[in-house]
């Protein structure tokens, strides 16, 4: 039995489809999310990849910002939820997952048997979510996946606000105006996204192993800082900014059971 | 082509609870009204400010945080919070404040009118803030402000040296009210007014306390409307009454297995902070259409003072939810999960109100940890409209109901 997860984010579209609740058949990601064509990009090339229509899923869930009109399906879960059974599924035994997305970060306790036990999300400002970054690295001139490689590089990490994208924005623009290296302050850009996520894992409480998720996940400055942060290690995968499809695939299977 | 068919709305009970409280709640403005029409002085006073007082010396006084609501459930906030920021007024004070500070200015207000006061009663037992507010009001129309300072209290009880500070305070007022309006003070009057606010609150608490059945007989949100009876007009005859017609259509609910609550009851939240009047729809929506019931909240029974005679009543006052410490408004919430069979808390951080939401993500951790419920919470705000995101809100409920729902299936 194939299922199909369809999470439609701010800023990406991605789409997983597993067969009988624990193979992970194909994936794929479309630039665009919520209101644009990408989450119709993302589906017709999951399909195609797969070899199989609409027909031929038995039940569809969509998460991520967009789901509510997800055209496909009126079965939805929140991207906590999936979030979560994504990287179980992934890491198995994962006790805290930190999900950064486009624009809203969320950390995720998990117990033991891999049920979402509580939350908490990033409060109104983008400063700690995908968002942030895509601005600063605009300011910087550089792509945003440039970032974390700079970040790694840097011996002397600049210091920029974590409280507010705007006041970091002009923080960033002044420094680089008084010629601060690049990779110092994409190591200051990372670290401030880095300690405003780490400041809401140890308000819900760290327990390893912890896990990331998202699109932020594949920085590696930002992991990084994160692990610098927490003192602890932060596992990944490539399959990170789909494990929110992944999880709601695994939703939709297991609400057939 | 389909025929668009009007929903018939039955005109109301007139012996309704809903519309003996809505009667009520709109006659203290037009009583206010009609008293400044015929030249008494009229009030402005804080919520929680001994409402005993002006009701015993017969002063006609409205209330500037129950306009501001009014004001922001209707569409206003926004306009009147630019106005009070266009003065130089920082968006970081709480829009109640704004609402009242702008409308002080423009004197109008088509969501919700009040009569322009002769005199401000402030009591910040609620908050400091409204110190400033209340001295800006009184400094901008030039009129007299009579304060009723309340500390923050670190105990569980009341000292004798607090009673008598406050007492001294509360006598003050009264001294300066008669002196101001002209009006005295009875005894008589005064026990007659303890009567009926003592009724009043009662019965308002004993209808809250009904959402320990399940399924609750009422619908949380009903109490946001209804408590306006209790913050403008507890210590009124009628308000005893309403209130006791309310108490009793809950207990009738109860024993027909009928609520007010027009969905199926699947999981029971506890809701904390003050409501977020701009998104009210919006936020009571997103609960009820995942059948979740908002059973109970502090802020309904932070309205309901019981006391046996005048030092009891300065007592009372120092024990509202805003001036007690972390550990005795915890126990007053769990003690509220646990009587009503809490299933998780949804805690609205209220950009608007410091006091309320700073020192909750400590008190809601420990909330969840002693009744082992998961905990969500959600940025909003009590007036202005600009501090909300309905899809943020809808992501947090969502998380909060499958937690809840897995709960539930694990037993």
């Amino acid at each position: 039995m194939f299922t199909l997860g369809v999470d439609i984010g701010s800023t990406t579209s991605k789409c997983a489809v597993l067969e009988d609740g624990a193979s992970l058949t194909v994936t794929s990601i479309a630039v665009g999310g919520m209101g644009t064509r990408g989450p119709q990009e993302a589906l017709d090339a999951v399909l195609a990849q797969a070899g199989l229509t609409l027909n031929d899923i038995a039940s569809v869930v969509a998460t991520g910002y967009g789901r509510a009109r997800c055209p496909w399906t009126e079965l939805q879960a929140s991207e906590l939820t999936c979030h979560a059974l994504g990287a179980h599924m992934v890491f198995p035994g994962v006790r805290t997952v930190i999900d950064i997305g486009g624009q809203d970060a969320k950390v995720i306790a998990l117990n033991g048997q891999g049920r979402m036990k509580s939350f908490l999300m990033n409060d109104k400002c983008a400063a700690g979510t995908g968002r942030f970054l895509d601005v600063m690295a605009s300011v910087l001139q550089i792509p945003v996946e440039e970032l974390g490689r700079r970040a790694l590089r840097s011996e002397h990490p600049s210091a920029v606000s974590s409280t507010c994208t705007v006041f970091a924005e002009s923080e960033v623009i002044s420094q680089l105006a008084n010629g601060v290296d690049l990779d110092d302050l994409a190591a200051g850009i990372c670290a401030s996204v880095a300690a405003r996520t780490a400041a809401l894992a140890k308000r819900l409480g760290v327990v390893p192993p912890l896990c990331m998720s998202g699109g932020v996940a594949r920085n590696a400055g930002v992991r990084a800082a994160l692990e610098s942060a927490l003192g602890a290690p932060v596992l990944t995968s490539e399959l990170a900014q789909l494990l929110g499809a992944v999880g709601a695939a695994l939703y939709a299977y297991r609400k057939q059971h | 082509m389909a025929e668009e068919i009007k929903k018939h709305r039955p005109p109301p009970d007139p012996n309704s609870a809903k519309y003996k409280l809505g009667q009520i709640a709109a006659k203290a403005y037009s009583d206010a009204q009609a008293a400044k029409d015929r030249g008494e002085p009229v009030g402005w006073c804080a919520s929680n400010f001994p409402v005993e007082i002006p009701e015993t010396l017969g002063l006609a006084v409205v209330y500037p945080e129950n306009q501001a609501a009014g004001i922001a459930a209707r569409g206003g906030g926004a306009r009147l919070c630019e106005e009070a920021e266009g003065d130089g007024y920082s968006n970081d004070i709480c829009a109640y404040a704004r609402i009242s500070l702008a409308y002080a200015k423009l004197k109008s207000a088509p969501e919700q009118d009040v009569p322009m006061p002769d005199f401000v009663l402030c009591c910040n037992n609620i908050c400091n803030c409204m110190i400033k507010w209340y001295e800006n009001l009184a400094r901008e129309l030039n009129i007299p402000m009579i304060m009723i300072d309340i500390p923050f209290n670190p105990d569980y009880e009341v000292s004798d040296e607090q009673l008598a500070y406050v007492r001294a305070q509360f006598w003050d007022a009264i001294h300066q009210l008669e002196k101001l309006t002209g009006k005295k003070w009875s005894d008589e009057k005064y026990k007659e007014v303890m009567e009926y606010s003592g009724r009043t609150s009662r019965a308002w608490l004993a209808a809250t306390a009904t959402a320990r059945y399940t399924p609750s007989p009422f619908n949380g949100f009903d109490l946001l409307n209804h408590m306006a009876v209790m913050v403008t007009a507890r210590g009124k005859k009628e308000a005893a009454e309403a209130m006791e017609t309310l108490l009793k259509e809950y207990e009738d609910n109860h024993e027909k297995g009928v609520s007010t609550f027009r969905a199926e009851e699947k999981y029971r939240i506890m809701f904390e902070g003050i409501a977020c009047w701009p998104w009210l729809r919006v936020t009571s929506t997103g609960l009820k259409s995942r059948g979740i019931n908002m059973v109970t909240t502090i802020y309904a029974d932070a309205f309901g003072f019981i006391y046996k005679d005048f030092d009891d009543m300065c007592r009372a006052y120092c024990k509202v939810p805003n001036a007690i410490n972390l550990e005795f408004s915890r126990d007053k919430r769990v003690k509220l999960c646990k009587d009503n069979h809490v299933e998780g808390l949804l805690v609205h951080t209220n950009r608007s109100c410091k006091l309320w939401s700073g020192f909750m993500y400590e008190m809601s951790r420990q909330i969840g940890e002693a009744c082992d419920i998961p905990v969500a919470s959600f940025d909003g705000d009590q007036a202005d409209p600009r501090n909300f995101s309905e899809a943020q809100y809808d992501t947090r409920v969502q998380g909060l109901m499958e937690i809840m729902e897995a709960n539930k299936e694990v037993g």
